[in-house]
């Protein structure tokens, strides 16, 4: 047997050795701070125009994590290349004649990148959160205030998780055009509009980044949106079961296949 | 040393691999031969346990390719020019394989030296040359210094100083006793190279035999005579019971006599001759007619008659002057005129 911890140096070296690392983990971060402070100072400036039932449920917490909309798809960048450009470089068969003990390979692989999504994921949550904050004015919540420290820290590992399913995706997939082709739209378009079709909703509310994105709202039913049928805690569940069916998928792919 | 024992691979109908069985033996070099499509690169791929075989079994010293702990270790080897990561350097490249097989970080520029890559090392590998990814791939398979090596077509796009450079290396490696398993299309490349050969086509083994054999039992030999005074040669043959067969423009081919012979027979009848020199048929050709029925992919649907072998010298000559046993006085068409 390969040695795990020499595996995982291995690991560490091919993310940190490649620049499409730092470009789309600095992306994940600097988009979804801009993107989150504009959108606080937007909302602070038109807070008196809101309906008010939006200004009953206004959730300055969740409205400091909107710009994940667009960070996510930088970190499923991230998870895509980490895996795929090992089947596109060619480099899987010398990575696998060196650790040919698939499930080592992959899960070490997936542990060393998922970490690092998950610093950079919670890193980019509470940047964001305080960035926002600042900019709501006397809207602002506190990071002391109830139910919004477990949001922050929510956002975070709702990033790391859309980061380790698109890995689980591109293991299956073995290609970053199909793996990106799927994803991106799937996340950017299709879950969003399906989660405002009334009939699909019912079904898109257990998307991965629909369920999971709740740990984020502290007030409930946040904006006036429908109130889910789970909890933060039942969503995000939700989204970590899709991960790991993600990386069930990948391993038997992986484990079964002809590299 | 590799063992494989009833080897096979199926794609779906198609049988790519067909119960080979046959072992790589360690401190020579093992030629792997066959035509393109003969299932060369489907049987190193599961060698390494990157293919799963349909049935049958690898095993390297004994053991299945999973079972070895750090694998680079033990075995070496270079599939594909094309195998590392573009985006990073040489030099992290091969640092990332060291790692993973606890292999002191120190062997990285050795082995960078050893293929010449030294003044490369910090460079993206994507924009090296198919060449220089040769060698970046022979550096990766000599980094954990291991006892078996295996070079899948390891000449392709290499120029001929990176030829000479690999061919010396497999013999270096080969005299340090360890196992050289290295596959090509080329009968005359194998030829330089390798002491033992293993041919296959479509999938099964044609031929498992020692380089010297081959050439033995292969390579038709003949001895090529032209005289002025032809008429009365091909007489002087006759009387002495000898066939001569006329091969136009006045050349006569005759077999089963030594160019000894033949040349003391016309000097006692005071023939004289322009040219007297044993030949060897190609030993290309043999292996294309052996390999004829197995061919993959032919050029055209008409493949009664191969082209005849090209004039000048034959391949497997240079061989055969290393090894001086199979021929005496041989030389090249048109020596005596």
């Amino acid at each position: 047997m390969a040695s795990v911890p020499a595996v995982l140096t291995s690991e560490w070296t091919k993310i940190r050795t490649v620049s499409s690392t730092t470009w789309t983990l600095i992306s994940a971060f600097a988009v979804t701070a801009a993107m989150s402070a504009a959108l606080c100072a937007l909302m602070n400036s038109q807070f008196d125009e809101l309906p008010a039932a939006e200004q009953a449920t206004f959730d300055p917490a969740l409205l400091s994590f909107s710009g994940m909309v667009l960070g996510q798809l930088a970190m499923v960048v991230f998870g895509v290349l980490v895996v795929s450009t090992e089947y596109s470089s060619g480099m899987i068969r010398t990575s696998l004649a060196a650790v040919p003990q698939r499930g080592s390979f992959l899960f070490s692989k997936i542990l060393v990148a998922g970490v690092l999504s998950l610093v950079v994921g919670l890193a980019t949550s509470f940047a964001t959160f305080f960035l926002g904050q600042a900019l709501l004015g006397d809207h602002r919540t506190d990071i002391g205030a109830e139910n919004v420290l477990r949001a922050v820290f929510g956002g975070g590992i709702y990033m790391g998780l859309i980061a380790i399913f698109s890995m689980g995706v591109a293991t299956m997939l073995r290609s970053s055009m199909l793996s990106l082709g799927i994803l991106m739209p799937f996340f950017f378009l299709v879950s969003q509009i399906l989660s405002a079709v009334p009939g699909a909703k019912n079904v898109a509310r257990y998307f991965p980044d629909q369920a999971g994105s709740k740990i984020m709202q502290v007030v409930p039913a946040a904006m006036n949106s429908e109130p889910a049928p789970y909890g933060p805690w039942g969503g995000l569940g939700i989204l970590a079961a899709w991960v790991v069916a993600a990386l069930i998928g990948g391993y038997l792919v992986l484990k079964k296949r002809d590299a | 040393m590799i063992e494989l024992d009833g080897l096979t691979k199926r794609f779906g109908n198609k049988v790519a691999v067909d119960h080979l069985s046959f072992q790589v033996r360690p401190g020579m070099v093992t030629g792997f031969l066959g035509p393109n499509g003969a299932g060369k690169s489907t049987t190193m791929r599961m060698m390494l346990d990157l293919d799963n075989p349909t049935s049958g079994s690898v095993r390297i010293d004994g053991k299945h390719y999973r079972e070895l702990s750090e694998p680079l270790k033990h075995i070496g080897a270079l599939l594909d020019a094309k195998s590392m990561h573009g985006g990073r350097s040489a030099y992290d490249n091969l640092l990332c394989l060291a790692q993973s097989n606890r292999i002191p970080e120190s062997r990285v520029p050795e082995v960078l030296d050893t293929v010449g890559l030294t003044a490369v090392a910090k460079k993206k590998s994507k924009s090296f040359s198919l060449g220089m990814g040769q060698r970046l791939g022979i550096a990766a398979a000599l980094l954990g210094d291991p006892e078996i090596l295996m070079f899948d077509e390891p000449v392709n796009g290499l120029d001929p100083e990176g030829i000479h450079w690999i061919r010396n290396l497999m013999k270096t490696l080969a005299a340090e006793g360890r196992t050289i398993f290295v596959s090509s299309h080329l009968m005359s490349e194998m030829a330089l190279t390798a002491e033992h050969l293993i041919v296959i086509g479509q999938g099964r083994l044609l031929a498992d035999t020692s380089m010297a054999d081959f050439i033995h039992q292969n390579s038709r030999s003949y001895v090529r005579m032209r005289s002025p005074q032809q008429e009365r040669l091909r007489d002087v043959l006759h009387e002495a019971g000898i066939i001569a067969v006329e091969s136009g423009s006045g050349v006569l081919e005759i077999d089963g006599s030594t160019s000894e012979q033949l040349g003391e027979l016309a000097a006692q009848h005071q023939i004289v001759l322009h040219e007297l020199s044993s030949q060897r048929a190609s030993l290309e050709e043999a292996f294309m007619q052996m390999t004829a029925d197995s061919v993959e992919y032919h050029a055209h649907a008409d493949h009664a008659g191969w082209p005849p072998p090209p004039a000048g010298p034959q391949w497997g000559e240079q061989w055969n002057q290393q090894h001086d046993s199979f021929t005496s006085g041989t030389s090249g068409p048109g020596k005596g005129a």
